[in-house]
């Protein structure tokens, strides 16, 4: 364990996880053919390269206030090109679990537009879009942001893409038991 | 030709346009779709940043839905995001058995199994190799000629699962493109992302990856698109992008089978063209006139 806050021996649930996660580029060796196929690269504060590195040291805080994973949006394309042909962009999903379920975040955004998405899908069993937005909006509690979609989801509502449905506010979702399920076997492990 | 027909949720909604016209070619081409009943949500990019087993458990859902009706038949799949977690659900339970053995537990509570076996095909993947070219020119009445088309393939459907063409530099479009008596728009974006979900999260991210590609395809009369989340990407920011690098960088977008149908003189009904948020002044003008139809 390198990470400072471990030295005491105090392991927290978001450093056990990360070593499991280490594990997935435990073989990388710095190339950076990561880095050079990312079309997110430039906007992000450390490049994936150098995540991988923090990764295999177990440096909880420099990961995980990074905003890099988030910046990733699953092209695939360094998973394809990895020369030693590791798991990244799942590992890249694996850190957003992390953070999510630890409260790792400081932009809601993202965290909070995925949970609104899977609470909506636990319901119906699908996704119905209008209402998933307005969850996502809800849950932000910033009007800015609601306003910003509010031409798109007017262009969307007069061409009839989004049906205005009715929402259920009781009674059991669609994939509850599936739900229930995977938490339940999840915490066994 | 017969199929599991897995339209997925965006299908339903703002890609309603692309339900219409996957039904109404693949109907024209001979092929029968057989919509699996009582489907639910892949889990798109949502479900893996909360729980694998979740991630899972949602495709694996519709697998065992199709693995128990005792249909033989190809699973096809039109959306990219969609059909990367059901190949990964499948790939994964058919590689790990302790995974198949939980996500197996958790379809229990649906009086569901799923032992593997079913072939995940995209709408790309048959159009191009069960349909193929030749049927496509036979079929087709009207030739595009003079139409110029940028082949957009985005990620999904050729990473990380590289079944049925070049993940970096892919042609599968080429060829039906051709068929149509159009032409193939010269560029190397076609196998670049377009933000996907990162769209509606980090637009700022989004918004510069969309911009590339837009600014490539210029000189195209049109971009094709197989994946409802590009295709939204590429409609909705043209307006932004063209104000974000000072220069119009506004283009038509049409779904493949969209184009196809053009070609073929499909009836307007399964086209849905009224439903696109992306046609410039000037496509509008080709299609009036006839000159593509």
């Amino acid at each position: 364990m390198v990470h400072s806050e471990a030295r005491d021996m105090h392991m927290s649930a978001s450093d056990v996880a990360l070593i499991e996660v280490g594990k997935n580029v435990q073989a990388c060796m710095q190339c950076g053919t990561c880095t050079g196929s990312c079309g997110s690269a430039d906007k992000m504060d450390i490049t994936p390269r150098q995540l991988w590195k923090l990764v295999q040291g177990g440096f909880r805080e420099e990961v995980f206030n990074s905003r890099t994973f988030w910046l990733c949006s699953s092209c695939y394309f360094c998973t394809l090109r990895c020369p030693r042909g590791l798991p990244l962009t799942d590992t890249m999903a694996a850190l957003k679990r992390i953070a999510t379920a630890e409260g790792w975040f400081k932009d809601r955004k993202s965290p909070f537009f995925y949970r609104a998405f899977l609470d909506i899908v636990r319901k119906y069993g699908r996704v119905r879009e209008a209402e998933m937005m307005g969850k996502y909006f809800l849950a932000l509690a910033n009007p800015a942001v609601a306003l910003s979609f509010t031409p798109l989801g007017i262009k969307l509502m007069v061409k009839g893409k989004i049906a205005l449905q009715m929402p259920s506010f009781s009674g059991p979702g669609k994939l509850d038991n599936l739900y229930r399920k995977v938490m339940e076997l999840e915490a066994a492990q | 030709m017969k199929y599991f027909y897995y339209p997925g949720c965006s299908l339903e909604g703002s890609a309603k346009e692309y339900d219409i016209s996957v039904r109404a070619l693949m109907g024209a081409l001979g092929a029968e779709l057989e919509e699996l009943d009582d489907w639910t949500c892949c889990g798109a990019s949502a479900a893996d940043t909360s729980s694998y087993l979740l991630s899972m458990a949602l495709p694996a859902r519709n697998l065992a839905l199709a693995a128990k009706t005792g249909m033989h038949a190809d699973f096809l799949v039109p959306c990219s995001a969609c059909y990367l977690n059901l190949m990964r659900a499948d790939d994964h339970m058919s590689h790990d058995s302790r995974t198949a053995d939980l996500v197996n537990e958790v379809l229990k509570e649906e009086e569901l199994s799923y032992k593997g076996g079913l072939r995940v095909r995209h709408l790309l993947d048959v159009l191009a190799r069960d349909v193929g070219p030749e049927k496509i020119a036979a079929a087709t009445k009207k030739s595009l000629t003079g139409l110029s088309v940028a082949p957009y393939y985005g990620c999904q459907a050729l990473r990380p699962y590289s079944v049925f063409d070049n993940p970096e530099q892919p042609t599968s479009m080429d060829a039906l493109i051709r068929a149509l008596g159009a032409d193939v728009h010269d560029w190397s974006m076609g196998a670049k992302c377009c933000g996907a979900g990162l769209m509606t999260t980090k637009e700022e991210v989004a918004l510069n990856l969309v911009a590339d590609i837009l600014d490539a395809a210029q000189g195209a009369d049109c971009i094709a698109t197989v994946c409802p989340m590009c295709q939204m990407n590429l409609e909705i920011s043209q307006k932004k992008v063209s104000k974000m690098r000072g220069k119009d960088l506004g283009i038509s977008v049409l779904y493949l089978p969209q184009l196809i149908g053009l070609g073929m003189e499909l009836p307007a009904d399964g086209l849905r063209l009224d439903l696109n948020l992306a046609l410039t002044e000037s496509f509008q003008r080709l299609l009036a006139a006839g000159a593509v139809r």
